[in-house]
């Protein structure tokens, strides 16, 4: 009792300095907009519980981690994004890097691929193999995998939109290698929420593309049961600037969209959820980003398991990966980069990630150079074998201001789960621009901050070198992909069995009108090389195509 | 015409779904007490001029981060003198590197700006290249 009383009064003492001392005339909100008190102390855990609210690693409900010795076990995949030109440049990249060691590869598409349309589309025109690969037919897909065993690979594609067909078209390559369907691994991004909130890639309403994530769901679970069938995706959503907790709240909510759609379906939950991953931003404020990863784990768990009823533990599981801020990054001194991607990727590591991919100093400007990308990789290694940090589990948790912060994330969390409730749920506040509206009001309200100067960002807004020119390089087009490709796609069309193309491209019709999985008629109408932009305009006959009111 | 609104019709051409941009200078245009046409994503150049005529817009801002800032703003400001509109302001911005900003500027389009460029100073811009254009009418 002594002890408390002395304790109230050293509070009282405390304050009473710091409201008397001096204090800098500065914005001590997060770059969220939080506010944060300039002490956290037990008082402020008054309702904690640690075994409710924390748990051990790999323990229920996993804010401490996914994994027991986290990363003594395993130190996260360190897995850069990259992307070029043709099916063979791709190709021979892939088995450049196999060589190196790596073991699992990522597959970046051009836009018309992203956009489910074939290189000789007239919105095409310039686009072709200018972000990642074109891929028009199942020919170029055997191209891009030709002589890489897809049994012993993990294979990343970041598609989606026309997910299923381009997956299909992977599959089809695999049969062709001799490789059965439960050998193959990796993970499909096959987030279209997240495309109709941030990143505004898609070709249907919302309704069919989540039909074809549950045909999907459902098949692989089936017969492709190691393949992560989608990536819940964070990251864009925080790009197209949103709060954390934003990204936080949209990201899960869409994750429960996907559940939610799966079990009416009649899938079983255990049946589907494990193969669920996540994909978060990690942004300039430090703890605020680990808050908001120690959140994300608790939240899926808690609804997982108390929600929508998972026994399997793996399906409470939220395994994520991350990628560090684009939008952090500045044209302006460049090497600065360097520092905000490191202090990104700590987070990201506190924070318990699976795997990382941290960004190059130059990304604001082109496509990285070798260079960069090189020093962007060593960041991680330092942050894993130097800094000493991958020795304990969660060393964060207990403190007061990431427990306080964590609980606050959640909260926030759950407003926004009960708002898009009474909106109706994801698709509904999507259709209204709720999700929208709300990211930009934060993307606003921090540009407004910007401007006045009370957001700091180095050598855009503060510490400005006056002397510096900005100079933009010019993207370097290789000038012969898109010829090469046009001619390809025009070859395959003359070789392959036109009658067979249609009747598939009928059969596909009629199931999508139907209720039929459609993952059996894809996997038809690529193996007789029908290309992803016939695929694109049959369904499009039967689902109709989608604009967004353009909300602000 | 003194009292009227500065009309501006905001629109992004192209397979390109980077929004986050021409949004918050929506808002910002808004704030700064003018009218704002958002016309949306994946708008071709013929639509972007026709709604300007339609709108009787005094600036048109093409938001281009896809790299073909060069076809987009070149084909708008053809179509624009084309249907007689060559009096207006095309402006906009995006990754665009400084020689491609020199040649569209030679072709008679305004400021382009680029990655931290400051949302008062769009607004500011806009405004007096609308108080010369107005003084320049007066004048005559």
């Amino acid at each position: 009792m002594t002890k408390n009383r002395d304790d109230t009064d050293n509070k009282a003492l405390w304050l009473k300095n710091y409201w008397e001392g001096r204090l800098r005339d500065a914005d001590f909100t997060t770059l969220s907009g939080q506010e944060v008190e300039p002490l956290y102390t037990p008082d402020h855990l008054a309702d904690f519980d640690p075994d409710r609210d924390l748990g051990y690693p790999g323990q229920y409900p996993y804010t401490r981690g996914v994994h027991a010795s986290m990363y003594r076990g395993r130190l996260w995949t360190k897995r850069q994004f990259a992307g070029m030109g043709t099916a063979e440049q791709t190709n021979q990249r892939f088995h450049f890097l196999l060589e190196k060691g790596q073991t699992g590869l990522s597959v970046a598409f051009d836009n018309p691929t992203l956009y489910g349309r074939d290189s000789d589309h007239p919105l095409s025109l310039g686009e072709v193999g200018k972000t990642g690969v074109a891929v028009d037919t199942l020919a170029d897909m055997e191209i891009v995998f030709d002589r890489i065993p897809l049994g012993d690979v993990s294979t990343s594609m970041t598609i989606n939109a026309p997910a299923a067909w381009i997956f299909a078209m992977f599959l089809a390559t695999a049969e062709k290698q001799g490789i059965p369907f439960d050998r193959i691994r990796g993970t499909l991004q096959n987030d279209i929420l997240k495309e109709f909130i941030a990143q505004k890639e898609w070709i249907f309403p919302p309704e069919p593309h989540l039909r074809l994530i549950t045909d999907l769901m459902a098949f692989c679970s089936e017969q492709v049961p190691q393949y992560n069938t989608i990536s819940i995706s964070g990251y864009h959503i925080r790009e197209a600037g949103s709060t954390a907790a934003q990204e936080l709240a949209f990201t899960l909510a869409d994750g429960f969209t996907y559940v939610e759609k799966a079990v009416a379906a009649g899938l079983d939950v255990d049946s589907f959820a494990p193969r669920l991953s996540f994909f978060f931003n990690s942004h300039l404020d430090f703890f605020e980003e680990i808050a908001k990863l120690r959140a994300a784990r608790r939240i899926w768990a808690r609804h997982l398991r108390e929600k929508y009823g998972a026994r399997n533990p793996r399906s409470w599981l939220c395994r994520f990966h991350v990628q560090t801020a684009g939008c952090s990054l500045t044209a302006q001194q460049p090497e600065n980069n360097i520092v905000r991607t490191a202090l990104e990727a700590l987070a990201a590591v506190l924070g318990g990630c699976q795997s990382l991919h941290t960004n190059s100093m130059d990304e604001a400007l082109a496509l990285p150079s070798e260079k960069a990308v090189e020093i962007a990789l060593r960041t991680q290694q330092v942050i894993a074998f130097e800094s000493g940090v991958t020795n304990i589990a969660d060393p964060l948790g207990g403190s007061y201001f990431i427990e306080t912060l964590t609980n606050r994330m959640e909260e926030q969390a759950e407003e926004y789960f009960s708002k898009l409730e009474r909106l109706g749920g994801m698709v509904a506040a999507i259709e209204q621009g709720f999700p929208q509206k709300e990211i930009t009001r934060s993307a606003y309200e921090y540009q407004k901050a910007i401007s006045r100067g009370t957001k700091y960002h180095i050598g855009v807004n503060h510490f400005i070198n006056e002397q510096e020119k900005l100079e933009i390089p010019v993207l370097e087009i290789d000038e012969n992909v898109e010829p090469d490709q046009l001619r390809r796609l025009t070859e395959v069309r003359r070789d392959r069995d036109t009658n067979a193309v249609q009747l598939r491209l009928e059969a596909l019709k009629k199931s999508a009108a139907g209720r039929d999985n459609l993952i059996p008629p894809l996997l038809e109408c690529v193996r007789v090389y029908a290309s992803v932009g016939e695929i694109t305009d049959s369904l499009i006959k039967v689902f109709g195509t989608y604009r967004e009111p353009p909300f602000y | 015409m003194s009292g009227k609104k500065i009309k501006v019709v905001l629109a992004k051409p192209g397979l390109d779904g980077h929004d986050r941009g021409v949004k918050v200078i929506a808002r910002s245009l808004v704030e700064h007490g003018m009218e704002v046409v958002y016309l949306g994503l994946q708008q071709t150049p013929e639509a972007i001029v026709n709604a300007a005529i339609e709108e009787d817009a005094d600036v048109i801002g093409l938001s281009v981060l896809s790299g073909s800032h060069m076809t987009q703003f070149k084909r708008v400001r053809e179509l624009m003198l084309e249907h007689g509109i060559g009096d207006r302001l095309l402006t906009g911005g995006g990754i665009i590197p400084d020689k491609d900003r020199d040649r569209l500027v030679e072709l008679g389009i305004g400021r382009l700006f680029g990655p931290g460029a400051d949302i008062d100073e769009i607004a500011n811009y806009i405004k007096e290249w609308a108080e010369s254009r107005s003084a320049g009418t007066a004048e005559t």
